[in-house]
């Protein structure tokens, strides 16, 4: 309730400040806001509240930045160098999954609202197109949900940025590894067959996934890509079960991987090995399968072990009333607590916080020792597996917070 | 507008001189709101160019757009930005020709829903020809331009727009346009080549709607199909344009501009309900046009103001 | 070759279910309605609540929310519809004025979806059981779809064709101006259409949230689908819908198997642009 008063008499002030710039659309000076303890820290944000992106913004993204934010204030509000605590006020736009839409609401919040931080909104294609503005206005730029193998070089153009997500070579080499051991086991053969959703997701990381296959001497005996729209996918599993191949990998978006379970399901379709995209790793997804999810592979994967993640996902199932996925969410969240933490030590001053993002050492629910590399996160779990009702990382023999892959799947249900 | 043209050329002129002076005084947002504001102006006008006189309503708007972005993002690095707007216009026209010599025999509704057909066929065949023959989807536009470089440009091109719009209402097309506008048959008698006409205005309309995408692109870095043909824009043209009277030199640039002021206000003053109230404020919008848009269109055509 | 039939046959039940209601309300009641899309996802969160909380199986939730479909469109009708069909000069001028007003509706039925579900992707299993058709495994809950449509089709068809009441439904569709003279009720033959193709797309959504995964901006995709459908097939032709909507899952379904997957959707909206250039009015339609 008291989220809402504070909203509605910010709505109010944004109002007249609105109206004032609208009058003086030419002139001026805008109100200065001094700094004074106790003012709020104002952290602002543009995620797909509606659109196309809004289902995998309101997975990752926005629940956890609300739960942070929540968190932070039900503590007292952010610590400062100096000892003082601040609440955080937040500015959330509507991007409306419109690229144009995304870039003004930056350039609002930095320009306008004077936010102290600005948070990222979802999705690779959004990342990049607000970067530049990040950069510009000098703001750390805190990527938690974007894939990208350019994450080096975005990091030499914005020296600001910092990639949370990794890219796809490392998801698509990881899961080669396993292969790799799977076939020499004998549990495999060395046919694949892989489809990708026809958008820069998919084809990012069937791009990558090509080479790295054919690499480990795999040959993909079936390869296509089908549009996003596309929410039948009977045919597409008839011809892929009839390629041969002991493994099925489907780079997709959660609509697309919910529809492949169930219709592997109805198909009886089961390769030792069945890997999917975006959506296995949602909380939902056992229920959506009907129960029987045990084996299927993904991106993404806790460490059962970490009790630190367990904690994480037991608060954000109290406060927001439903359970993080396996993958991107914990990785969001991690990049949060590196900016609480980075406030802590060096302050409100931009270019600050950026450099002790860049080279200070985290405690976050990742681990107490969490750093960047190059400003961008490397220890992320690459492949993740069903195993006993939790959506597990795995690697070829376990260790290192990873459990070991067991394969091959076993039956649906 | 019945100003005389030689009070209106050095008022519009100073008009002009005044936005293009302004993102040197406002902050970068305001400069991002007029940058969106002069981008849906010229959507409308150039699209009312063709749609208000023919009465063709066109949702293809998106498909011209976008394949000026992409354009864009395809040459950005392999020519000088000149020579890649050429191209983007270039490429507009052409298909602009082959859609407008297949599709104009079409009528009413169906000519609607042709046009929305065309841009997701459109949308479907980049996205399957990127992901197939080219291997790469989603392309980077880094060109050295910042939120108001692309406004004067687009800026720029509203002139350029509104200036088409204007000589064609004073040109022979112009007249033919406006009998084609109230009886094909009769025009036709009238020994207008009605199809021509059509053509013509058709080509001029979507080659102006390709530069405007052309130009936006290098606004969002990142550039793949479901960023650039987002069917929302040709919807806005449509409402903006229809809004503001299409028939009118400056209705679309009328329509266009309170309605993109509203939705940033909207978006900025109430983000969780953005959908809800847009969606009653346009219900509203056309119950208080009591005799309907169509009758309004025609009410201006006759010369009344509603 | 048999299983791609039987797939695309399964799969173009599904588009014709959701097209037969569009079809009524654009060729009876011509209400071009954009929000049909919208009324649908509603229909599937409906179910989704009642599957989810009182678990209350799909297959009843039909009992539920088909007359809430009819009764929500009902409505609609009168408040808005109604003094648009009662100012419009001409049939070209309501054709606009209901696509705008339309058009409002969607954002308002979306924005209120986002309020009580927010944007999330919503699925859940239901019937997703394998039944054999001809040597295919099928699922349970698609084939629903296709036996319901033909069945729906199967009673209109009928109910149009065979009794009074269809007549004068089928005259205010051919002759909306001169059907007053025989004395038929257009106004309320119109609200009728425009309820019933309300509780069909209910229908649909009832059934299609059983094996789709929906969100609540997803209703676009169902509009745009349908209005294929009802274009393709002649609009306000039942039997041009079912024909239609098979014909469509078998496009999809052969370009998937022997082409692409990756030009399905190139492939319908080819076959859709070819047709209206060569027959306007659709496969059933009248010149």
């Amino acid at each position: 309730m008291k989220f809402r008063i504070a909203e509605a008499a910010r709505a109010a002030r944004r109002l007249s400040t609105h109206a004032a710039a609208a009058a003086l659309l030419v002139a001026t000076g805008a109100t200065s806001v001094v700094a004074q303890d106790g003012t709020p820290v104002t952290i602002g944000y543009a995620v797909s509240k509606s659109g196309p992106n809004a289902g995998g913004s309101d997975m990752t993204v926005t629940p956890n930045y609300e739960l942070w934010v929540k968190e932070v204030n039900d503590a007292g509000g952010l610590t400062l160098p100096d000892g003082s605590r601040r609440p955080i006020e937040v500015i959330a736009y509507d991007d409306r999954s419109s690229a144009e839409e995304v870039v003004r609401a930056v350039e609002r919040l930095a320009t306008q609202d004077k936010v102290d931080f600005i948070l990222p909104p979802w999705g690779t294609g959004f990342n990049l197109a607000v970067a530049p503005l990040m950069a510009k206005f000098g703001y750390p730029h805190l990527a938690g949900a974007a894939v990208t193998d350019k994450a080096p070089d975005f990091v030499k153009r914005w020296d600001t940025s910092f990639w949370f997500m990794g890219g796809s070579k490392d998801y698509v080499e990881a899961f080669t590894d396993i292969l790799v051991q799977q076939r020499e086991a004998g549990a495999i053969n060395d046919k694949i067959a892989m489809i990708s959703v026809a958008d820069g997701f998919g084809i990012d990381l069937v791009k990558a996934a090509r080479p790295a296959f054919e690499a480990a001497g795999f040959d993909i005996s079936y390869d296509e890509t089908f549009p996003p729209e596309t929410s039948d996918f009977a045919t597409i599993l008839g011809e892929a079960s009839n390629a041969g191949a002991d493994t099925f990998v489907a780079f997709s978006y959660p609509p697309h991987t919910f529809a492949l379970t169930k219709q592997a399901k109805v198909a009886a379709f089961n390769p030792p090995v069945f890997y999917l995209g975006v959506g296995a790793g949602f909380p939902i997804y056992p229920g959506i399968a009907g129960g029987s999810v045990e084996g299927v592979m993904s991106l993404g994967g806790i460490d059962p072990q970490n009790e630190l993640n367990a904690a994480y996902r037991a608060k954000h199932e109290e406060i927001v009333g439903r359970a993080p996925d396996y993958w991107g969410s914990v990785l969001v969240y991690a990049s949060l607590q590196m900016l609480g933490q980075a406030i802590e030590r060096v302050g409100l001053d931009k270019a600050a916080v950026a450099e002790e993002l860049s080279g200070g050492t985290f405690s976050t629910v990742l681990g107490e020792q969490t750093r960047l590399e190059d400003n961008q996160l490397r220890a992320i779990n690459w492949v993740g597996q069903w195993q006993d009702g939790a959506f597990v990382a795995v690697s070829p023999d376990g260790g290192n917070g990873t459990a070991a892959v067991k394969l091959p799947k076993p039956d649906w249900q | 507008m019945t100003m005389k043209p030689s009070i209106a050329f050095p008022v519009a002129a100073a008009v002009l001189a005044v936005l293009a002076a302004a993102p040197l005084f406002i902050p970068d947002y305001w400069t991002g709101v007029l940058l969106g504001m002069t981008g849906y102006v010229t959507l409308a006008t150039a699209w009312a160019l063709f749609s208000g006189p023919t009465r063709y309503v066109s949702l293809a708007t998106v498909a011209f757009f976008g394949v000026g972005a992409y354009v864009v993002a395809v040459l950005n690095e392999a020519l000088p930005y000149p020579l890649v707007l050429l191209s983007a216009a270039g490429i507009g026209m052409i298909l602009a020709l082959a859609v407008g010599l297949s599709t104009l025999r079409l009528a009413g509704v169906y000519f609607v829903i042709f046009t929305f057909g065309l841009a997701e066929l459109v949308r479907q065949t980049v996205s399957w020809w990127e992901v197939n023959i080219t291997y790469t989807m989603g392309r980077y536009v880094f060109l050295p331009f910042e939120g108001r470089h692309i406004y004067w440009q687009l800026l720029a091109l509203a002139a350029v727009t509104l200036l088409i719009s204007w000589a064609i209402g004073r040109s022979r097309l112009g007249l033919a346009l406006k009998a084609i506008g109230d009886d094909e048959v009769v025009a036709a008698h009238a020994g207008i080549d009605v199809t021509r006409v059509k053509l013509l205005l058709f080509v001029i309309s979507a080659t102006l709607i390709t530069l405007v995408g052309a130009i936006q692109a290098p606004r969002w870095t990142y550039i793949e199909p479901s960023i650039v043909f987002n069917p929302t824009v040709s919807f806005m043209t449509l409402i903006m344009a229809l809004l503001g009277g299409p028939m009118r030199l400056w209705g679309p640039a009328l329509g266009a501009i309170p309605l993109f002021l509203l939705f940033e206000w909207l978006s900025v003053s109430f983000p969780d309900h953005f959908s809800i109230i847009l969606g009653l404020l346009f219900i509203l919008i056309v119950f208080v046009m009591p005799q309907g848009v169509l009758a309004k269109i025609d009410d201006i055509r006759k010369g009344g103001r509603a | 070759m048999l299983e791609h039939v039987v797939n695309g046959l399964v799969l173009g039940g599904t588009y014709a279910l959701v097209a037969m209601g569009l079809t009524i309300q654009y060729g009876i009641a011509r209400i071009m309605n954009l929000s049909f899309g919208d009324t649908i996802i509603a229909a599937c969160f409906g179910t989704y609540v009642l599957f989810s909380t009182l678990q209350i199986n799909p297959i009843l939730a039909l009992a539920v929310v088909v007359p809430l479909g009819y009764a929500a469109s009902l409505l609609i009708y009168r408040v808005i519809m109604k003094p648009l069909v009662d100012r419009a000069p001409s049939d070209g001028a309501l054709e606009v004025d209901s696509i705008l007003v339309t058009f409002g509706l969607l954002f308002a039925i979306q924005g209120v979806l986002l309020i009580f579900f927010g944007g999330g992707y919503t699925s859940y299993s239901f019937l997703n059981t394998p039944v054999n058709v001809l040597g295919t495994a099928v699922a349970g809950n698609r084939l629903l779809a296709l036996g319901l449509s033909l069945v729906i089709a199967a009673v209109l068809v009928l109910v149009l064709y065979r009794s009074r009441w269809g007549m004068m439904l089928r005259a205010v569709a051919l002759a909306p101006q001169s059907a007053p003279l025989f004395g038929i009720d257009t106004d309320r033959a119109a609200r009728t259409a425009f309820a019933i193709g309300g509780a069909l797309a209910a229908t649909g959504g009832v059934v299609v949230s059983m094996f789709q995964t929906f969100t609540a901006t997803g209703g676009v995709v169902f509009t745009m689908k349908a209005l294929i459908v009802v274009i393709l097939g002649g609009k306000g032709s039942v039997p041009g819908a079912i024909v239609a909507g098979l014909l469509l899952g078998l496009v999809e379904t052969f370009v998937a198997a022997y082409v692409d997957p990756g030009l399905t959707l190139a492939a319908v909206y080819t076959v859709f642009l070819v047709l209206l250039l060569v027959r306007p009015n659709g496969l059933f339609g009248k010149a």
